[in-house]
């Protein structure tokens, strides 16, 4: 039979010190030796996103977003809606940053209609394809409501071009309007109940609305607790206002 | 042109559960280990601390921890009718990049397959007559009894949670009754449970069931395994599964295992390296070694003695092809093991909604829920109904994370005032049932390398050609109604049954459980890697993971993943390295 | 005797590069200076870079300066190989190098001159069969007239008394050799004990904590509340051997000397320093004004700490303090949440810290950063309140002490 030599080297004895050290060779590589390594003040932070007015709609765009948003999830009274919790703020964030231009998606070619279940086809990117959809419905509009924009209409008028949307019955120059439909409300879904960081959920209310305790980490003192109401607020990864309290 | 290195005794290519497991075993047996990681390095206090992880956009919805899609991602179809088209961002299933593999992100669901699903192909055919046109069902080579002692090893590596039902053959109350015999119960006691899951075990028991407590790889009290690395205790938080544990109680390869390998001389670990393939020797049935790439693009040669291939299943099989590693699988002539028999989960919900009774779902753990096996495998006869398999029947409470967690009753619209009022009004009274059913293996669903797309390196992706058959959709309606029974007797407002219909889509999320396509059996002809997971073709080279199912049975598939590791890591240890050569003859 | 030393030299050298098995005698007196030098913990001191082992060249920061360690590898230019074992018994015992020039006290021969001239000779045993280094440490960053050696003739004279080691003979053998453990070659004071203005100890406060390198080295007195008080011999074994223990988890400065000395020590000197350490006297007067039982909230600051401890804290120490023992340490009633120096609670907050890793524990577990994350005015909220909730009693912290540690860790990092 085949022999190959695997060496059985002594494993050295003592205690060689510990360390994460970039090996000579090959001189690029991460290499991890020694102990599990770790250093203070070591932390993967999130990014809160910086305050203040739109950084990726133009100002045509955020009225059509605005309005759109706050027919999806509205203000009425069980609380304020997407548009007063800050989801347009939380859409422009993210299509101005890697989300929006799908640094993590591949966007290779070639480039081909595929069925649904094959998933996302298309060639633009997130932010792409919110200014070239936002711009073709509001064409769309104008051009079946005597030159008005969707911001201008009804909110029943809204409602029902946003429901033709769902339905796929708009086609966008080219882009489905349910592909567009589709990702809005899932952005909105998302902004809406996001930690407030990211621009949207401000002050945490849509958690506070539905009783999400929000990033908590703890729930020892409470599970035997079954059917009760969880006591605490909602909290956020920048914490709650009660942090800043005084006494 | 790549350069050459020192070579070295093991070459671990990913770094995940398997590589972890491996490199413990091979360094103890006074092996020089290298382990080489695409990803980062990533641990607990610095990458998944409880101070920003439990971020539900950042992980989950914008992929953090998972792998890029933009550096390597696979094509899809339904059938090989179709043109395969790029799955350009994660949807389905969540394969990660990192330092600890999916292990950091998994929900801990830690079963043992049962006895039969080992002898799938024989037993069924043996009670039911021959199997359905096209179904390429195997039998594993390895059973049951054989995998008990490594069952239980890994079980004690991670600590599960749980309730034995079956002690040598004695059942247990309170027990999953179905399970293989065990030699020793759980290492931890089950979890302590939130409401749902109570409501859920006693209408299981009203309706003739047998609940038990789901085994769990989140720690129901402090834990000190028998490696010496200790974890704490489960805090309930609701971010398991796509998340990291922020807390050390979830079992992961940095949580079981690094502590004590990272301090061993003969062990070292080189991260942002991408294994480009495995190097053969000129007769092809001997690896020389492996190629790989660094973070700033240079190649470099590794040679070594023995490769073994720990990445996620779907890369596993990926690299065999681009390695000529064993015949690519031909679905039309039906030959071939490369690429053979991928399979995957099918799964479905039944929605409980309550008007009285407050269920709190956002106190969870990724493992934690009552469930009953009365369905799976073939724990109840399958005469008349038209499919083999099942799957397990359980209600989880895993989480109440709100972006993606807010069940609304059935004809709900999907936005507006109503849509809202639906959310706020049943967000804290509503659980969910789900069935988790086997995907047998079936001769048109396989792996191969896409003729047209590639990743960043410029090779070609591995393009799946898959979709349920008719087995998967009887037996997943079957499992589903037998769900909305339970359901309806724990005596809801109303239910909503979402059942998995018509053809596999790669779009919403269902499971990280791809299976198959470098398979183990006793037949080189029709499976990749014997029953050791030592490549028939060069015997130096082994293939961990899920690639090794011959099929899917109705269970999480990690239990069986860290079971047959340590059953391969034994034979390689106690026969491979006293006489290098295959461990079964062809 | 000084004629003899090259030969053992050259005989050493000669063994050790032929893999000669050495004189019995010889081997047994090796092997006791690898044990007395994990004793001492001369690793972790005199090495700066892993790859180079005892050679020297670690800052040591101290109020007056960084001072760098020497090379004590047998390399006769740079190291100590040219050394008699005279030499190097006079440096361990006075203090004085063998060019007569006077070593700084972090080199902690104020305690070294406690151990006897065997022990000493072990050590130089174990030393010289190390791998010779050529490595030349950089120059101390010390000002005038600090950088001139001779300034520490006078403080010799002020602060040094030398001499071998006293047993106590109405105490036992194990105490006697805890004590000659604990104040020499362990040189715990080197930390633990308060220092005057001029850097040495304040000897009628010997091991009651002292503040180093931004960190505060605790009480080690019979004081319930911030020393051993509340701690068993076997709590106190457990923690030099496995880093951790049912009442807190070792980091910080502490954690190199756990993992290079005192998780080697063996379990008779272990009892020995654990029986030494239990049997120190308290510090009353030394607890703070509060420790009369009534708790510090006079910063009206608890409110917020409160709520930051139970929405953040609680996920490893829980919500009432009590942690889960070797894994993450209870806060309640912990001695190092409670010392009158606040420092190492606000740096841990600020900068997280790891539990040190030994063979018996290896798991590193680790506390997050909290400073990317919480205000100056938070983070003494939440201290604040762990030192004084469930009982915990001590002054409270204001959001200045935290600013000013947040900018000097800051700058040392710079």
């Amino acid at each position: 039979m085949e022999k190959i030599a695997l060496s059985r080297r002594q494993i050295l004895a003592g205690g060689a010190a510990a360390a994460v050290v970039a090996t000579e060779r090959p001189a690029s590589a991460h290499s991890i030796k020694g102990e599990v390594p770790w250093a203070p003040s070591q932390a993967d932070a999130p990014h809160a996103i910086d305050p203040g007015g739109y950084i990726f709609f133009t100002p045509q765009e955020a009225a059509l977003i605005e309005a759109a948003v706050a027919r999806l999830i509205p203000a009425d009274d069980l609380g304020p809606g997407a548009k007063e919790l800050g989801v347009p703020t939380f859409l422009d964030r993210q299509l101005a940053g890697e989300y929006g231009r799908a640094e993590r998606w591949y966007m290779l070619g070639p480039w081909r209609q595929g069925s649904d279940n094959q998933g996302y086809q298309s060639r633009l990117t997130p932010a792409q394809l919110y200014r070239y959809a936002i711009k073709q419905l509001d064409a769309h509009v104008s051009s079946i409501k005597d030159g008005r924009r969707f911001a201008n209409l009804a909110t029943e008028d809204q409602d029902a071009l946003l429901s033709d949307l769902e339905a796929g019955k708009v086609d966008l120059g080219g882009v489905s309007g349910k592909a567009f439909f589709d990702l809005l409300l899932q952005n909105t879904i998302e902004g809406f109940f996001a930690d407030p960081i990211y621009g949207g959920n401000r002050n945490m209310e849509a958690w506070r609305m539905i009783g999400f305790p929000g990033a908590r980490y703890d729930y020892r003192d409470f599970v035997a607790k079954h059917g009760e109401r969880f006591p605490l607020p909602p909290v956020g990864l920048q914490g709650r206002p009660a942090w800043s309290s005084k006494g | 042109m790549a350069r050459k290195l020192p070579s070295i005794d093991v070459a671990l290519v990913g770094f995940g559960w398997t590589a972890a497991m491996l490199a413990q075993e091979f360094t103890d047996a006074g092996l020089n280990v290298l382990a080489l990681e695409r990803g980062v390095w990533r641990d607990t206090p610095t990458d998944f601390a409880p101070t920003f992880i439990q971020d539900e956009l950042r992980y989950y919805f914008r992929h953090e921890l998972f792998q890029e899609a933009s550096r390597e991602t696979l094509t899809f179809r339904n059938n090989g009718g179709e043109t395969a088209l790029p799955m350009r961002h994660l949807g389905s299933f969540l394969p990660a990049t990192g330092v600890g593999g999916a292990g950091i992100h998994w929900n801990g669901q830690t079963w043992r397959f049962l006895p039969t699903d080992f002898v799938a192909k024989s037993h069924n055919e043996q009670r039911y007559g021959k199997l359905a046109e096209g179904m390429t069902v195997q039998d594993w080579g390895v059973t049951y009894d054989e995998l008990e002692p490594y069952y239980d090893r890994f079980e004690y590596l991670c600590g599960i949670s749980g309730k034995a039902g079956n002690l040598n053959g004695t059942k247990q109350p309170g027990g999953n009754p179905f399970e293989g015999p065990r030699k020793r119960d759980f290492p931890n006691p089950p979890m302590d449970m939130t409401y749902a899951p109570m409501l859920f075990a006693k209408a299981a028991q009203e309706t003739g069931h047998a609940p038990f407590p789901c085994p769990s790889a989140n720690m129901s009290r402090a834990y000190t395994n028998p490696l010496g690395v200790q974890l704490g205790p489960c805090t309930y938080c609701g971010f398991c599964e796509k998340y990291a544990c922020g807390n050390y109680s979830k079992a992961s390869p940095q949580t079981t295992i690094l502590p004590v390998l990272m301090r061993k001389p003969n062990f070292e670990l080189r991260t942002q390296c991408e294994v480009l393939k495995v190097n053969l020797d000129n007769t092809g049935k001997k690896a020389t070694g492996i190629t790989y790439v660094d973070a700033q693009g240079e190649e470099w040669e590794q040679p070594a003695d023995l490769v073994i291939l720990c990445a996620f299943a779907l890369h596993n099989v990926r690299l065999m092809l681009l390695s000529g590693l064993g015949q690519p699988y031909d679905p039309e002539t039906n030959t071939g093991v490369v690429g053979r028999n991928y399979a995957y989960q099918i799964t479905s919900a039944v929605d409980v909604f309550f008007d009285d009774k407050l269920t709190n779902t956002f106190i969870g753990a990724g493992s934690l829920g009552m469930g009953i096996d009365e369905y799976n495998g073939d724990n109840f006869d399958h005469t008349g109904l038209g499919f083999i398999g099942g799957g397990y029947i359980a209600l989880w409470t895993t989480n109440g994370r709100p972006i993606e967690t807010h069940p609304v009753p059935e004809g709900t619209p999907k936005w507006g005032s109503k849509w809202k009022k639906a959310v706020v009004d049943n967000y804290l009274k509503q659980c969910s049932i789900s069935t988790h059913g086997a995907v047998m293996s079936h001769r048109g669903n396989y792996l191969d390398l896409d003729p047209f797309y590639r990743d960043v390196h410029g090779r070609p992706l591995v393009r799946m050609t898959f979709d349920f058959t008719d087995n998967e959709h009887r037996m997943s309606d079957y499992l589903t109604d037998r769900a909305a029974e339970i359901a309806r007797a724990m005596q809801p407002r109303e239910i909503k049954v979402s059942r998995r219909k018509g053809s596999y889509s790669i779009v919403p999320y269902q499971t990280t459980h791809n299976t198959g396509g470098a398979i183990m059996g006793d037949d080189p002809k029709t499976s990749a890697v014997n029953r050791y997971l030592q490549s028939w073709q060069a015997h130096n080279v082994f293939v961990m993971g899920a690639c090794a199912f011959p099929q899917n049975p109705g269970y999480n598939p990690t239990g069986t993943v860290g079971a047959l590791t340590y059953w391969a890591a034994d034979a390689i240890r106690n026969q491979y390295l006293k006489s290098p050569g295959p461990l079964v003859q062809a | 005797m000084r004629s003899a030393t090259p030969f053992l030299i050259a005989g050493l050298l000669v063994a050790t590069s032929a893999g000669l098995v050495f004189a019995d005698g010889d081997h047994a007196q090796i092997e006791r200076g690898r044990y007395l030098v994990s004793a001492g913990d001369c690793y972790a001191c005199h090495t700066a870079d892993p790859s180079k082992p005892f050679a020297g060249g670690r800052p040591l920061q101290t109020p007056f300066g960084a001072i760098y360690s020497a090379n004590i590898t047998p390399d006769r230019q740079t190291g100590i190989g040219a050394w008699s074992d005279d030499d190097f018994y006079r440096a361990m015992h006075e203090g004085v190098s063998a060019n007569g020039e006077r070593l700084y006290p972090a080199f902690p021969y104020p305690y070294y001159t406690h151990v006897t001239r065997g022990d000493v000779l072990a050590i130089r045993a174990y030393l010289q069969t190390l791998e010779p280094i050529a490595n030349a440490p950089p120059r101390n960053k010390l000002p005038f007239p600090l950088s001139e050696r001779a300034v520490m003739r006078p403080w010799n004279w002020m602060f040094f008394d030398d001499g071998a080691f006293h047993p106590d003979p109405s105490k036992s053998a194990s105490w006697n050799r805890g004590a000659y453990l604990v104040e020499g070659l362990g040189h715990c004071g080197a930390c633990h004990t308060p220092k005057n203005v001029l850097g040495a100890d304040m000897d009628d406060k010997a091991l009651a904590g002292g503040t180093i390198e931004n960190w505060f080295a605790p009480n080690l007195g019979a004081d319930l509340r911030t020393g051993l008080g509340g701690w068993s011999e076997a709590d106190v074994i457990d923690y030099l051997k496995t880093g951790r223990n049912s009442h807190d988890s070792a980091t910080g400065p502490m954690s190199e000397v756990i993992q290079y000395s005192t998780s080697q020590l063996n379990d008779e000197d272990l009892h020995a320093v654990a029986a030494y350490l239990k049997d120190l006297p308290g510090e009353a007067g030394r607890v703070p004004s509060s420790a009369s039982g009534q708790q510090t909230s006079s910063s009206g600051l608890s409110g917020s700490g409160e709520a930051i401890f139970l929405d953040q804290c609680s996920t490893c120490h829980r919500s009432n303090g009590e942690g889960t023992p070797t894994v993450f340490p209870p806060l309640k009633g912990n001695a190092n949440v409670q010392q009158a120096d606040a420092t190492t609670v606000i740096r841990v907050i600020l900068q997280g810290a790891r539990t040190t890793p030994t063979d018996a524990r290896p798991t590193p577990f680790s506390m997050p950063a909290f400073d990317w994350k919480l205000s100056d005015a938070q983070i003494a909220a939440v201290a604040t309140y762990v030192r004084t909730a469930w009982g915990n009693v001590a002054e409270s912290v204001s959001a200045d002490d935290v600013g000013k540690l947040r900018r000097t860790l800051h700058a040392k990092a710079e």
